[in-house]
């Protein structure tokens, strides 16, 4: 992968080309092509069992299992091939709104990889120490940051968070004999998740417009509030990157009808240590460790969205929690206990959640400590800033925090999206929030430089100049040109054993 | 080379002139002026977290974690800790798959969306089902989607959803969490012997059942021996008939598709994952009817602008980010990475590979269950059944200290109530399993 760096004038010259592997004119071929061994099934016989023959009675066994079985070699190379027609935050930037695609340090890895990490759930107390005192840092290094008394790690991710934050409101709401609540508020930008949560917990959602300068419309909200709300979900700063200045007084209206005000918290990394939402009035709230902490997105997870709450609503938080007990080791170290909150949900997760992510979040966490953190938000908020500034189209609202929302106008902004590839840069999310015409929404986060941005700037702005005809064309120097998804949802292929079907 | 981060974030690359030039543009004097946050919420107090070095932030964590005691964990039940080839840790790690976000630009993720496609393609051989998801969460959250789906699918009303009454509690409860939005209720059926008592099972079944669950092996490591009769009986009540298992057992067990089961859930990460305190990969594969009403993300195959085949996420009508309320599940961060893990774990082990794993631990749960039973004052196996890796042994002595004795000589065993030990073989060496032996002799003693 190599950048055309020749003409350093114009950034948005600056290119970088995948791989592209092609054989018999096809890209890199599946493995199922390379390479198919049926291994037959079932040969039990009477005379006995030795390695040779099955240890099960054919009854309770399949007749065949029919997959690749190449040499290591020829792995090796295929998953390289594969790696080298992706785009990863290692490769460029990566401003996708509000999914906060951040560099993610190496050293987290090494430690996630200890082998003292690799344990099993099942062990008992006294023999993983180590991983609940973890743990147990973890939930208080959360409960600060986030301004909650309590913390749970279990969530294995975001969505699940909410879902943990949805199901703990409700047993709040039933235990206190307010089972009747029945809807939930949704702002009408945010995030799809959090509409899909409300439902999978069974609330009637309830859509929120935003007023005309993309925050909450306090009228609206008094409008929908009612004796029938269980809560608001609501993220702060809201997907337009715009703080919701009225959160006191939001926090108040949806209290005094008995509700309870739910953090998205998918856009923490803008108020690292300059705002917290428990002091905004917040009664629950998810992290999106993997977002705000700087953990791998490994292509779309392992994540992990760790739930926060006020006090009120710790006894019915997920079972397990960690506590720290009254004595202490005969060496004078703590000793962590599991209990189980008193009017617990019980569990959201087999076991304890994504582990290995919650070790990455606590080492980045630890890492960059208080100074590091509020930084962290500094340089989010500068460079989000910066950017909208420098790029052509239109940017309604504002001021930003960490994420902007720019217009493509005249321009489809997914083809703006398709081009923007060709010069060698990530698009931004497309298309959403729908407040904005053709939006553009983009969140350098703060590991991009000046440099990046400026480049980034050029790309934005060298497409903003093209015609419609250059757009539908892209991209053209990607590992695959303009993929069909309309063929592919029309007529869905999801295996390689589809394929051989159709051929 | 840019200034030093004494004080900021070591990822934030702007130099004090870089941060001067960048405010003159936006029109600010510092960086304090662009957050628009009322002063009554403003956070003016410190977390208390002192930054530290990289090294030394290595060395916290390894003190912490080493408090861990080091343990032959012999506990399975739907965790294990199978030997991870050396070629999935260092590809896996290639930063690319680590560092890239979900495929919603296809064009420059195709690696990542054919590694799915083919783990997708495993799953499919593994059930016989034809549409497998590219993740959930973990087993526990998959058997929730499983109840969810069946929800949707089944044309006439209903609300009972049958268990095992042996069942791992974290998954009813994770169950329970999961059908709490529905009209649905979790109910037990009987289980005799470690599986299903088809009679009770039979009695508890009516055409209010939207959905039975089976486990193979079952959480005590039986082999179910009557899947089919399972199959029939939901089928008979047009219930969804909902299997969990695991892709080392799917490689030699019956194939799903051929007892009647409609949906496969279960945990993929074992294989692809160490023992990770129950990280996990949940499977989800079901038939091709219902893949409109499948959860998660799903790969296919189609075409780029030149003709060649390409992949890309598709049938995304059916998910949050479009559907909103109305999706299939709110599930959007998934497993991906582990899914790829996984995918590359199956491809070094190839067919026989995986089929040679599931038969050496049948025969070693089987001899090891042989030592045990030659013990004074062990049984083993209680159960009269086959086992895939895992079984009880009785104790005559009370269980709990049997196990807390087995801990101090480096073992985790199960307790199963007053004179139940299990014990699993998978990923345990045959060294460890001889020394097991010995301090099973000696706790028994």
């Amino acid at each position: 992968m190599t950048a055309d760096r020749s003409d350093d004038s114009d950034p948005a010259q600056s290119r970088y080309d995948q791989a592209r592997y092609v054989e018999d004119g096809e890209y890199e071929p599946l493995l199922s092509e390379k390479d198919q061994t049926r291994v037959e099934i079932g040969a039990a016989s009477d005379a006995g069992d030795d390695d040779s023959t099955s240890p099960l009675p054919d009854d309770l066994t399949r007749d065949s299992l029919e997959l690749p079985e190449l040499s290591e070699p020829e792995l090796a190379r295929h998953y390289t091939r594969l790696s080298q027609m992706i785009y990863g935050i290692d490769s460029g930037p990566y401003p996708l709104g509000s999914c906060t695609m951040k560099y993610n340090p190496k050293f987290t890895e090494d430690v996630a990889a200890l082998p003292s990490a690799a344990v099993h759930p099942d062990r008992s107390e006294a023999s993983v120490q180590g991983t609940l005192g973890l743990l147990y840092r973890l939930q208080d290094y959360l409960a600060r940051i986030g301004g909650m008394d309590a913390v749970t790690l279990q969530p294995p991710a975001g969505a699940a968070g909410e879902f943990v934050g949805i199901r703990v409101a409700a047993a709040y709401h039933e235990h206190n004999g307010e089972g009747h609540r029945d809807e939930v508020i949704v702002p009408e930008s945010a995030h799809g998740t959090n509409f899909a949560t409300a439902a999978l917990g069974g609330y009637d959602v309830v859509s929120l417009p935003s007023d005309d300068e993309g925050r909450v419309d306090l009228d609206a909200l008094e409008a929908a509030l009612s004796e029938q709300t269980a809560a608001l979900m609501l993220t702060n700063p809201n997907t337009l990157g715009l703080f919701e200045r009225d959160i006191t007084e939001i926090a108040e209206m949806v209290h005094d009808v008995g509700g309870l005000l739910y953090y998205d918290g998918a856009n923490l990394n803008a108020l690292l240590g300059r705002a917290r939402p428990g002091d905004m009035g917040f009664d629950v709230m998810h992290y999106n460790v993997h977002k705000t902490f700087a953990t791998p997105h490994g292509g779309g997870g392992p994540g992990a969205g760790p739930v926060g709450v006020a006090e009120e609503l710790a006894p019915f938080l997920p079972a397990p929690r960690v506590r720290e007990r009254d004595e202490q080791s005969k060496a004078g170290e703590p000793i962590y206990e599991r209990f189980d909150p008193e009017h617990t949900i019980g569990k959201v997760h087999g076991f304890d959640g994504n582990w290995l992510v919650l070790i990455k979040a606590f080492a980045y966490i630890a890492r960059l400590g208080d100074a590091g953190l509020s930084d962290a938000s500094a340089s989010a908020v500068l460079n989000a800033n910066y950017l909208a500034e420098q790029i052509e189209y239109d940017v309604p609202y504002g001021p930003f925090h960490h994420e902007f929302v720019a217009s493509a106008g005249e321009q489809d902004a997914a083809d703006v999206a398709k081009r923007m590839l060709d010069y060698g840069v990530h698009p931004p999310t497309t298309k959403w929030p729908e407040i904005v015409p053709e939006a553009l929404m983009t969140e350098p986060t703060e590991v991009e430089s000046k440099d990046t941005l400026d480049r980034l700037a050029a790309a934005f702005n060298a497409v903003a100049g093209e015609d419609d005809d250059t757009l539908a064309d892209a991209p053209e120097r990607t590992t695959a040109r303009r993929i069909d998804q309309t063929s592919a949802a029309r007529t869905p292929r999801l295996s390689w054993q589809a394929l051989e079907d159709e051929s | 080379m840019h200034g030093s981060h004494a004080t900021g974030s070591p990822y934030a690359p702007h130099t004090a002139e870089d941060r001067t030039a960048m405010l003159e543009a936006v029109g600010a004097a510092t960086v304090e002026d662009l957050f628009d946050i009322p002063s009554d919420v403003q956070f003016e107090g410190s977390f208390d977290i002192d930054a530290r070095t990289e090294r030394e932030t290595r060395r916290l964590v390894r003190s912490i974690l080493g408090r861990n005691d080091h343990l032959t964990e012999l506990l399975g039940r739907g965790h294990y800790g199978y030997y991870i080839p050396s070629l999935v840790d260092h590809l896996a790690d290639r930063s690319e798959f680590l560092t890239s976000y979900t495929q919603y630009q296809p064009e420059v993720s195709q690696g990542f969306l054919q590694a799915l496609f083919e783990y997708q393609s495993l799953l499919v051989e593994l059930t016989g089902l034809e549409v497998a998801n590219c993740s959930m969460y973990d087993a526990a959250t998959a058997l929730g989607e499983a109840a969810t789906l069946a929800d949707r699918v089944r044309d006439t009303t209903g609300h009972r959803v049958l268990v095992p009454d042996l069942l791992r509690e974290e998954r009813r409860s994770t169950l329970e969490n999961y059908v709490a939005g529905t009209a649905l209720d979790v109910e037990t059926y009987p289980v005799d012997d470690g599986n299903v008592d088809l009679t009770g099972l039979e009695a508890t079944v009516d055409e209010d059942v939207v959905m039975i669950y089976a486990e193979n092996p079952t959480v005590r490591g039986t082999i179910e021996e009557q899947l089919a009769a399972v199959g029939e009986l939901a089928t008979a009540n047009e219930a969804l008939f909902v299997l969990g298992s695991d892709p080392i057992a799917l490689s030699l067990l019956e194939r799903p598709a051929d007892v009647g089961a409609d949906v496969v859930v279960g945990d993929a990460s074992v294989l692809g994952l160490p023992t990770s305190y129950g990280m996990g990969l949940g499977l989800f594969a079901t038939r091709e009817d219902y893949l409109r009403q499948v959860p998660g993300r799903l790969v296919g195959a189609s075409e780029d602008a030149t003709d060649r085949r390409a992949f890309t996420l598709t049938l995304q009508t059916r998910e949050q980010h479009i559907r909103r309320e109305r999706a299939t599940s709110n599930i959007c961060t998934n497993q991906a990475w582990v899914a790829l893990r996984t995918a590359m774990h199956a491809a070094v082990l190839g067919p026989s590979g995986m089929v040679d794993l599931a038969e050496r631990d049948v025969r070693r749960a089987r001899d090891l269950a042989d030592r045990l039973d030659d013990i004074v004052g062990v049984k083993a196996p209680v159960h009269d059944r086959y086992h895939l890796r895992e079984f009880v042994a009785r104790v005559d002595q009370p269980a709990r200290a049997v196990a807390d004795d087995l801990e101090d000589l480096g073992f985790a065993v199960h307790v199963v109530g007053d004179h139940g030990i299990q014990v699993c073989v998978a990923g345990v060496s045959d060294d460890r399993i001889d020394r097991f032996v010995e301090a099973l002799e000696e706790v028994t003693r």
